[in-house]
């Protein structure tokens, strides 16, 4: 055993198991804590309950589409239906997906801390995410907001009669908790790694939050500003965007995807550092040219933040600036493709062990792969002419964002659920729930690629008679995909309360959550600070060459 | 309504063919990295197995050339596709010289276009078979997109700025027109249809119907109705610049610089007279902006475009 016990003499857990469960019942407890386990499991309630509420919207938006007509709602209700699932899931869902509640919980542990550098503003940050949702909440209550989730201008800041500022400030508020924990997540990272833990033994899934908070702290106020100059122009009719007072449309655009191309990094990034985890873990290797993975995630943080104008070749901005914009996101390629391959070379010779987690893994480099490759077709300024704004796009980012990282997440849930919960799940419903997700979501998006070199634009309420059979197979995926969402939900519920209890590491992996840690971690995860003394992923002897 | 459900397209445009092209080089592309990494992927998971629970494998740490090999390979097909695209995309944002003409003005929720020849349109488009024809366009209120799938051609209505897409129609028939930028409650039917027509037919098209003032006629109406005749002399001792045989040429500003004069700066001129103040002159004229209509301004370019130089007789 090579990661050792700071102090030899403090042997074993003699004491009445304590764990950050069961430290404190009443919801003083909870909602007053310091410790990063539990605003990890408030942050998961929070976002489980948006989740929930984007994915009725989603389901409600392919209910009307199952016909071309636009019968079921008023176009004006169906604006703010796929309005609405944009800004729940992307704000209130996605951004913080993975970082707030795996990231939160796991961090602290797997670089060997007691908790986030900053007990204090860890809180804060979900209480500022909690106030943005009620806020957001509240502008749907208030009849919703009708812009998409892009809030272009000068229709968000003149035309539109919708709750355009309530949602803007929603999404406004919600930055500054990502900011908050980003800064918390980067500050632990340089400042409390156990002895022995060096940057190049760190987890790759530390890594990669380490990449997903630079953006989180660099790109987040950008687009906290961009919303407060379109909010400025909304209430107090400030020039800025709307050409009638001398503003310039496109300049929003430029400001508000400086920041939102790099949040498509926030909400991939961390479940690449998901699967490595776990990819390592089902395959007791260590992960295949460590070091490339490592630094792929930083590369595609920096390279994330110079392809914003891939979202503009249409605007009317300069062709060259459009071909600059175009070979950077070709080359994002690259570290994406680096990382595909070292997960693939991690398998190679590996001992494959078919569980949950593995399944989950498979099914997310399947999506990955899909969803990475189709942007070959949209950096690709030739054809993203065609290609832009059709439901090619719509498929696109679905697969990276759907079929990345909230696969990821859910199989990170999977994995690391033993240690968050103490509990166990049955495996077989796992499986039968990743295998699920993984057909159900092929069926409702792939058939969107078609439609969208079909030429079927986004964003339509009614559409030509055309395009009606992929809808409806659409449609019928999206059954089977919320069917595979809503199993785990139920058995995973289940499990807290009647699963049998978890070992401390019952998948036998690597790393202090799962040789330290208890299951579930004490609140202070370590009896006294480890030292880690071998690199990740040491499943076995290292072989030379 | 369950007849006709095509999986693909028509290709009714001269750059149809090379955009689906690339379209098809790119699936073979991804088809090719996508089954290559599943079937290593099943492959692996199948041949290592796990046999025992307690099976130690041995580590292998990673392989400098193989990191080599994969970021290189990606790298150049990366590239190559990057060089590929950008030439088929100046292709086609490039219109060749000989293309007719057209004025579109987008808004909240309809196409009004505008045939030089003063055909107006709403929602349809005519356009000849085999004819370059080039779109000037513009928005009255928010962002739209005019987008035709069967000519691969889309590109955003901004509003306060001209932008253009020109196509050369190769098959006759009737296609779709789709607003494909989002811009409220009716975005979905703001679409409408594009009519390719041989060229014959469309003459008739054209010419048939009631007599229609050619764009420049109204435009010069206006000219003169807001007196801009008054200072704009064609003798250019007018206190503004003549206008006669300006456009496409370049001209010098007041302040240093140049501008060539096109629709944008005309645009401009009429709307923002003081941004680009020809050399030699004064920032004397009113703006006319929200005076005249942004199909009114088109009607403007058209006229000043007609202003031909008379042509020169001396032999050089």
């Amino acid at each position: 055993m090579a990661i050792a016990e700071h102090d030899g003499s403090s042997s074993g857990y003699a004491a009445p198991k304590t764990n950050y469960l069961n430290n404190g019942y009443g919801l003083k407890s909870w909602l007053l804590t310091k410790d990063h386990k539990r605003i990890a499991v408030l942050y998961m309630i929070s976002i489980s309950i948006f989740f929930a509420v984007g994915g009725v919207f989603a389901g409600l938006i392919r209910l009307e589409l199952l016909t071309p007509q636009g019968d079921f709602a008023h176009s004006d209700t169906y604006n703010k239906l796929f309005t609405m699932h944009g800004v729940v899931m992307i704000f209130f869902f996605l951004v913080p997906s993975i970082p707030a509640t795996l990231g939160n919980f796991l961090l602290p542990i797997m670089v060997g801390a007691k908790d986030l550098a900053f007990p204090r503003i860890n809180l804060l940050s979900w209480y500022v995410y909690v106030a943005a949702g009620i806020i957001g909440v509240t502008a749907i209550l208030a009849g919703g907001v009708d812009t998409g989730w892009t809030f272009y201008t000068p229709y968000s800041s003149t035309y539109s009669n919708s709750n355009v500022l309530l949602a803007g400030f929603a999404a406004f508020l919600a930055g500054f908790s990502s900011i908050l924990t980003g800064l918390n997540f980067i500050v632990t990272i340089h400042t409390m790694r156990a002895p022995g833990m060096t940057w190049f033994r760190l987890p790759l899934f530390v890594w990669a939050h380490y990449a997903t908070s630079l953006i989180m702290i660099l790109g987040t106020p950008v687009i906290a500003i961009t919303l407060v100059l379109m909010m400025l122009e909304r209430a107090f009719g400030f020039g800025f965007f709307d050409p009638r007072l001398g503003g310039d449309p496109v300049l929003f655009q430029h400001l508000f995807w400086f920041y939102s191309h790099p949040a498509v990094y926030i909400m991939i990034l961390p479940s690449m550092g998901v699967m490595s985890e776990m990819i390592a873990c089902i395959s007791r290797k260590r992960i295949f040219g460590y070091e490339f993975v490592a630094f792929s995630s930083v590369a595609i943080a920096i390279l994330g933040f110079l392809v914003w104008g891939h979202h503009m070749f249409l605007s009317s901005q300069s062709t060259y600036a459009g071909m600059v914009f175009s070979v950077i996101t070709f080359l994002v390629a690259v570290p994406s493709a680096i990382k595909t391959f070292n997960w693939t070379a991690t398998m190679y010779k590996g001992s494959i062990v078919y569980n949950t987690p593995m399944y989950y893994v498979v099914g997310y480099l399947g999506l990955f792969l899909i969803g990475g490759l189709t942007g070959l077709f949209l950096s690709n300024m030739g054809l993203d002419v065609h290609l832009h704004d059709t439901y090619f796009v719509v498929a696109h980012f679905h697969y990276i964002m759907v079929g990345g990282q909230v696969m990821g997440y859910l199989g990170g849930m999977h994995f690391w659920w033993p240690k968050i919960t103490g509990k166990t799940y049955s495996d077989s419903m796992g499986k039968a729930s990743a295998v699920l997700v993984f057909l159900g979501f092929n069926l409702t998006f792939f058939p969107q690629f078609l439609l969208g070199y079909l030429g079927m634009p986004r964003r339509y309420h009614s559409y030509p008679d055309e395009f009606q059979i992929l809808n409806v197979a659409s449609t019928f995926g999206a059954t089977v995909l919320a069917l595979g969402y809503l199993i785990p939900a139920i058995y995973l519920t289940w499990s807290i309360f009647k699963g049998p209890k978890a070992s401390q590491n019952p998948w036998g992996a690597k790393g202090l959550e799962w040789e330290v840690a208890d299951s579930p971690p004490t609140t202070f995860n370590f009896e006294s600070t480890p030292v880690v003394t071998e690199e990740a992923y040491q499943y076995g002897p290292i072989e030379e060459h | 309504m369950w007849t006709d459900f095509p999986l693909f397209p028509e290709q009714a445009s001269s750059f149809a063919l090379k955009v689906d092209g690339i379209y098809f080089a790119t699936v073979i592309l991804s088809v090719f990295f996508a089954a290559l990494v599943s079937v290593l992927v099943v492959y692996f998971a199948i041949k290592y197995r796990r046999k025992s629970p307690d099976e130690i494998t041995r580590q292998i740490s990673g392989h400098i050339g193989l990191e080599i090999f994969w970021t290189a390979i990606p790298l150049v097909l990366a590239l190559g596709m990057f060089v590929w695209s950008t030439v088929l995309y100046f292709h086609i944002t490039t219109p060749p010289a000989n293309t007719m003409e057209i004025y579109v003005v987008g808004k909240q929720w309809m196409w009004k276009l505008q045939h030089p020849e003063g055909k107006r349109e709403i929602n349809e488009l005519h356009v000849p078979l085999g004819q370059p024809v080039r779109l000037t366009m513009t928005s009255e209120d928010v962002l739209h997109s005019f987008y035709v799938p069967a000519f691969r051609v889309k590109k955003d209505l901004v509003p306060g700025r001209y932008t253009s897409l020109w196509f050369e129609a190769t098959k006759v028939g009737s296609y779709h027109l789709f607003c494909a930028e989002y811009c409220g409650t009716e975005h979905s039917r703001m679409i409408g249809w594009v009519h390719v027509m041989e060229p014959q037919d469309y003459q008739n098209w054209l010419t048939g119907g009631v007599a229609n003032e050619p764009m420049e006629v109204t435009g010069q109406r206006l000219f003169e109705q807001y007196a801009c005749h008054t200072c704009h002399k064609d003798d250019g001792k007018g206190r503004g610049p003549s206008l006669v045989g300006v456009y496409g040429k370049s001209v010098g500003l007041e302040g240093g610089g140049s501008a060539v004069v096109n629709e944008a700066y005309i645009r401009e001129s009429i709307l923002n007279p003081a941004a680009k103040l020809v050399v030699g002159y004064k920032p004397i004229m009113p703006t006319f902006k929200g005076q005249i209509s942004e199909e009114g301004v088109m009607q403007l370019i058209a006229y000043v475009k007609s202003l031909k130089a008379p042509e020169l007789t001396s032999v050089e």
